[in-house]
């Protein structure tokens, strides 16, 4: 390698540092100033808006419904055949609704809602905070006296807190219902011999475990779709990169987060 | 007959003042040591050729880019030295329409006019309603508030977005660029409705615009702007009648000349190299 390109290599890979570094403080400034509006907005008379955090729900939250199900509902299907097929050389295929229940509920509910609402509503988000930097309408709010973060993160913050622990109820249960109808199938079991032994797999534990971690991918991607869609710049190309971005560093942050929570919890 | 000859004269309260201001973006200067004052009730039209610093200068007056020197006051308070809580106190004394008109696209022509008034004031909705039918009846655009911002042409966004500028009752008003983009019919008749809306008014307007016609017809006073530093400041009939050679460039939109340095040439060409 010529001395110029390796420069030119290590310049590039500073200021790709440097960048992420900025972004992560950049994040982490709109988040603090989110929770100040949430807080203290309303003894500022400027409250966040009831009507914009439920119509952030429903976009978040009730229009994910149909895909998450469905999706769920096939990976609850999947993960119970191989397990099957993987558990019957050994005699012990039965097992595999307690190995369901608890990786459902701890690991695959919360990470499949949380793929699906990074994939559809944090690049939709991304997308409309970048389109509305370009045509001014960020600036619009300033010089109107109106906070941009209070008026468009705070809500979306509120809308992922709230939804994404509900939808990965949702995902859980999708997941639960796949496996059970394989399951029953299989083992020649009924559905209420089925539930009954989910039922004696889980512990109160494994369901928080999900829900606490879906509350804080919630979070990152809301925080992550919004950074992207604030920082957007050079036009309808850069609107794009954003979006992309914006899905590509959510997925990785919420499957490297899921990887630590995993680690500090059960090991 | 320009607007001075027709509007009593503006009083000599400053309701902006600009300071020795330089702003840049990063290592590339923009405006270098811009000072100019704006008077009460009158309209001040910034005027100068694209790259001259216009935008840049619009910024700083709105607090959204901040100088690297000098200072900037509205109504008497340096804007960098104001609270958060200070600055929005501020904006609703002011309005500002965006050369794009800046609208929410998701939001009707009517819902974009009342957003500063729900947001600012315990108003009901029925008045609310009444305000903002109020300020599209001014800029001639009644009946078109369940319009959505796409389904407008490109003289009524700008009027949209006058009305919504207006709609606080601010006493300072921003307009960039109303005639960009427009044709000349369009043009004339916003230029009228400015007039129109500052007599009503009595508001003091700052428009910013490369618009010569425009910026003559409206004008009481112009700044002009020549790579970021103020050419000159003066009345309509004092602009027209400058010797200075860039401003007569400016006015018979004449290119100028730049010499051929071959050396220079060459080293753009080669990114700099020997």
């Amino acid at each position: 390698m010529n001395p110029g390109g390796l420069r030119g290599f290590t310049e590039r890979l500073g200021q790709r540092a440097a960048g992420g570094v900025e972004d992560f403080g950049y994040g982490a400034l709109l988040l603090a100033e989110s929770l100040y509006w949430l807080v203290l907005g309303r003894w500022w008379q400027q409250p966040v808006r009831l009507r914009a955090m439920a119509n952030e729900m429903v976009e978040v939250g009730v229009m994910a419904i149909p895909v998450l199900s469905i999706l769920s509902f096939a990976n609850g299907a999947m993960m119970a055949m191989q397990g099957i097929y993987t558990l019957r050389e050994f005699g012990a295929e039965s097992q595999v609704i307690t190995g369901l229940a608890v990786s459902v509920t701890r690991e695959f509910g919360v990470l499949m809602a949380g793929i699906v609402v990074a994939g559809r509503s944090g690049s939709a988000i991304a997308a409309r905070i970048g389109t509305m930097q370009m045509a001014q309408e960020i600036d619009a709010l300033r010089v109107m006296g109106v906070a941009p973060v209070r008026y468009l993160v705070s809500p979306i913050l509120v809308a992922f807190v709230v939804m994404m622990p509900l939808l990965t109820l949702l995902a859980d249960s999708m997941a639960m219902l796949g496996g059970g109808l394989i399951s029953m199938r299989e083992l020649d079991i009924s559905f209420a011999t089925y539930l009954e032994r989910v039922g004696s797999a889980l512990t109160p534990a494994d369901l928080w475990q999900g829900l606490v971690k879906s509350l804080v991918f919630g979070v990152l991607i809301a925080v992550v779709a919004t950074t992207n869609g604030f920082n957007a710049s050079k036009g309808a190309e850069g609107v794009g990169r954003a979006t992309t971005r914006s899905v590509v560093l959510s997925i990785s942050a919420i499957v490297v987060a899921d990887m630590l929570f995993t680690f500090f919890l059960i090991l | 007959m320009t607007a001075m000859e027709a509007y009593p004269a503006a009083s000599d309260e400053a309701i902006i003042e600009v300071e020795h201001v330089s702003a840049g973006y990063g290592a590339h200067r923009v405006l270098e040591d811009v000072s100019l004052q704006v008077r009460r009730g009158e309209i001040m039209v910034i005027m100068g050729g694209s790259g001259s610093g216009k935008s840049t200068l619009l910024r700083c007056l709105l607090g959204l880019h901040r100088p690297c020197n000098g200072m900037v006051r509205l109504y008497g308070r340096d804007i960098a030295a104001l609270s958060g809580r200070q600055w929005t106190a501020l904006r609703k004394k002011i309005g500002v329409a965006f050369q794009g008109g800046a609208l929410f696209n998701s939001m009707s022509v009517g819902e974009n006019v009342c957003l500063p008034l729900r947001e600012h004031t315990r108003l009901a909705p029925n008045t609310m309603q009444i305000i903002s039918r109020m300020k599209l009846e001014m800029v001639n655009l009644a009946g078109f508030e369940h319009l959505m911002p796409a389904q407008l042409s490109g003289g009524m966004l700008k009027r949209a977005a006058l009305a919504r500028a207006l709609v606080m009752d601010p006493g300072l008003v921003f307009f960039d660029e109303p005639s960009a983009g427009l044709d000349p019919i369009v043009a004339a008749d916003l230029d009228n409705l400015i007039l129109r809306i500052r007599e009503a008014t009595e508001i003091t307007l700052v428009v910013v615009t490369h618009e010569l016609e425009s910026a003559f017809k409206i004008a009481d006073r112009i700044t002009v702007l020549d790579r970021g530093r103020v050419l000159m400041t003066g009345s309509v009939a004092q602009v027209r009648d400058s010797t200075i050679p860039r401003l007569r460039n400016l006015l018979t939109r004449t290119a100028e000349q730049q010499p051929l340095d071959a050396e220079q040439y060459l080293r753009r060409l080669t990114g700099g190299t020997d």
